[in-house]
């Protein structure tokens, strides 16, 4: 239940534009990716939707609020609809919990329907959550996509 | 032709300004795939992607469905991915290797080179209709130094001809490669947007366009950590660098040259020379990266690759690319006002490994579907096909620098300056004689 509430939590930020709080989820040495390819192993070798370090997740939020993000103006609006949450294990002090989100984003008269495997690894740090990793794997990452200015 | 004849098409491209019927009228973009698309050499991959006999891919030419595969006798065949049959699509992969291509319908069975080997029940048929039929064979094929092309006639200037001072930049592309050796590796970024084929082809060469267009990126990638000294980078290191690269000052724009050729291509000047990047500010990966290079071809061959600063170079009508981080661009129109880009990385195979991964993070950076960089591109370019979708204004204006065009003796034409629109009047130069070319 703990968990769920968190992940119901940062959906609710993205939803309600509180980019600069749903950064504050995440931990200093956090990666946040999509990946390209479907079962991909490796961000090195292999291009990504996204994959962000700490520094660049912030650019990233940073961008969404210039006067001149023209792609990001204005932001487009989501619901990050959770479901089947499932703990898959405990490594390293940190807890594995699968998802799948269902995601619409409508911007400039076009509404778009996404959906997702969606895996955190999250951190319990001074009794509440982080985020050190988040994997979201698109359905269709690898299909013939408009641009992409949302957050997952 | 239609309502499109000769006069009419002329009337359209003025040395400074185009007609916005040339982004959005549907009999227009038919009339394009005819006679541009289906004419000219269009990239379709590089070799690296066929070893042996057998083995294929599927992609487009022009917005043609096709496979492209390697033959017995080694050479390349350009099919069409329809069955002779009843149309449908044949093969339905992306990649693979064949002896025999089978047509899910009616089981009709094709050969690698296209030839039709058998059908169900062939009594049903007269042996001399069956003889006519296979898949449609695209007639001309050939490579560039590892780059596959295709071109729809069966007649017209060959493929060296047709590229001309665009060689020099495929030559730039392979030769960087310690053994000249490049293969396609890392994944393909497949972009789309609601906009013209044309739009990116003028955006490419636009040295005007990043400080307003990226303007959000080039911002938040000043306010930035500093990317790391030689040997101790961070991961954010390339995707800082490139974004403030982007606003980089008028000044440099309109120095760094920018340059077309009758037949539409073009290349701009490099305004990120390899003491710019991240791997080549006395970096260990690219020490020893020049030092492989060097071992190949020698120290003054090596710097003289080195020193060629092309950055993005355009093929018309189908392709952009870029050697330094090794990066290719195919353009797949889809309809007058819906386009759809794949872009390929490139590994360059004795070169060492962090230069690749160089590679990837800039590919992210500045060509992934959810880049700081290309959406802000893909944003803009839905907005101008907005706005010649309209009737309320005519004319798009092309005139930058127009009238100070330098022509040079190599017959390419070179801007005034790094930011003249020269080579959007280069293309519709080359369009205009595509499309009111007879046969």
């Amino acid at each position: 239940v703990e968990v769920e509430q968190f992940l119901y939590h940062e959906a609710r930020l993205l939803d309600t534009g509180q980019l600069e709080a749903w950064l504050d989820l995440f931990t200093a040495d956090a990666v946040y990716w999509v990946p390209l390819e479907r079962d991909q192993r490796d961000a090195a070798e292999t291009s990504s939707i996204i994959h962000d370090d700490r520094t660049l997740l912030e650019l990233r939020v940073k961008q969404a609020r210039h006067p001149r993000a023209h792609a990001r103006l204005p932001l487009a609006r989501t619901v990050h609809q959770i479901g089947n949450v499932m703990l898959l294990g405990e490594e390293n002090g940190e807890l594995r919990v699968g998802s799948t989100l269902q995601l619409v984003e409508w911007r400039n008269e076009r509404q778009r329907l996404w959906g997702a495997l969606v895996e955190h690894r999250l951190r319990r740090a001074d009794g509440a959550f982080k985020i050190a990793r988040k994997r979201v794997d698109l359905v269709n990452s690898e299909g013939e996509l408009d641009g992409i200015a949302i957050l997952f | 032709m239609g309502a499109f004849d000769r006069e009419r098409l002329a009337m359209l491209v003025q040395p400074d300004r185009v007609h916005r019927s040339v982004y959005a009228d549907p009999e227009i973009f038919e009339l394009e795939m005819e006679r541009i698309f289906g004419r000219a050499w269009l990239v379709v991959g590089h070799e690296s992607q066929l070893g042996g006999r057998g083995d294929f891919f599927t992609t487009r030419l022009g917005r043609e469905a096709v496979i492209v595969v390697r033959q017995d006798d080694r050479s390349i065949a350009v099919l069409v991915n329809r069955c002779a049959h009843r149309g449908a699509t044949v093969c339905a992969e992306g990649r693979g290797n064949a002896q025999r291509f089978v047509c899910p319908y009616h089981g009709w069975t094709y050969d690698t080179a296209g030839g039709l080997r058998a059908v169900p029940i062939e009594s049903g048929y007269r042996r001399e209709a069956l003889s006519q039929l296979g898949l449609k064979r695209i007639p001309r094929v050939a490579t560039y130094r590892g780059f596959i092309f295709a071109s729809a006639a069966p007649a017209g200037p060959g493929l060296e001809e047709f590229l001309g001072p665009t060689l020099a930049s495929f030559d730039d592309f392979v030769d960087r490669a310690p053994g000249g050796e490049l293969e396609v590796a890392g994944g393909v970024f497949k972009h789309a947007y609601r906009g013209n084929w044309k739009l990116m082809l003028e955006n490419h060469l636009d040295g005007v366009h990043p400080a307003h267009v990226h303007a959000s990126s080039v911002a938040v990638a000043r306010g930035a950590p500093e990317p790391g000294a030689p040997g101790a980078e961070h991961y954010y290191d390339i995707a800082v660098r490139q974004m403030r690269q982007n606003g980089a000052p008028e000044s440099l724009w309109e120095s760094i040259g920018v340059w077309a050729t009758p037949r539409g291509h073009g290349w701009l000047g490099d305004y990120h020379t390899d003491t710019r990047l991240v791997a080549g500010l006395g970096n260990p990966a690219f020490d020893e990266y020049r030092r492989r290079l060097a071992a190949r071809v020698g120290d003054a061959e090596a710097d003289r690759i080195l020193a060629v600063t092309r950055w993005n170079t355009i093929v018309y009508p189908s392709c952009s690319f870029m050697s330094q981080f090794r990066q290719l661009r195919i353009i797949h129109p889809i309809a007058v006002d819906r386009s759809v880009v794949h872009t390929y990385s490139f590994r360059m195979k004795d070169a060492p490994p962090p230069m690749f991964r160089d590679t990837v993070a800039f590919a992210n950076v500045v060509n992934g579907t959810g880049s700081w960089v290309l959406t802000d591109d893909l944003e803009v370019y839905e907005r101008v096909q907005r706005g010649f979708g309209s009737g309320a204004v005519e004319w798009a204006y092309i005139g930058r620098g127009h009238g100070a065009d330098v022509d040079e003796p190599d017959g390419t034409r070179r801007g005034g300056t790094g930011t003249s629109e020269v080579f959007i009047r280069a293309q519709f130069r080359a369009w205009l004689d595509y499309m009111t070319r007879e046969g």
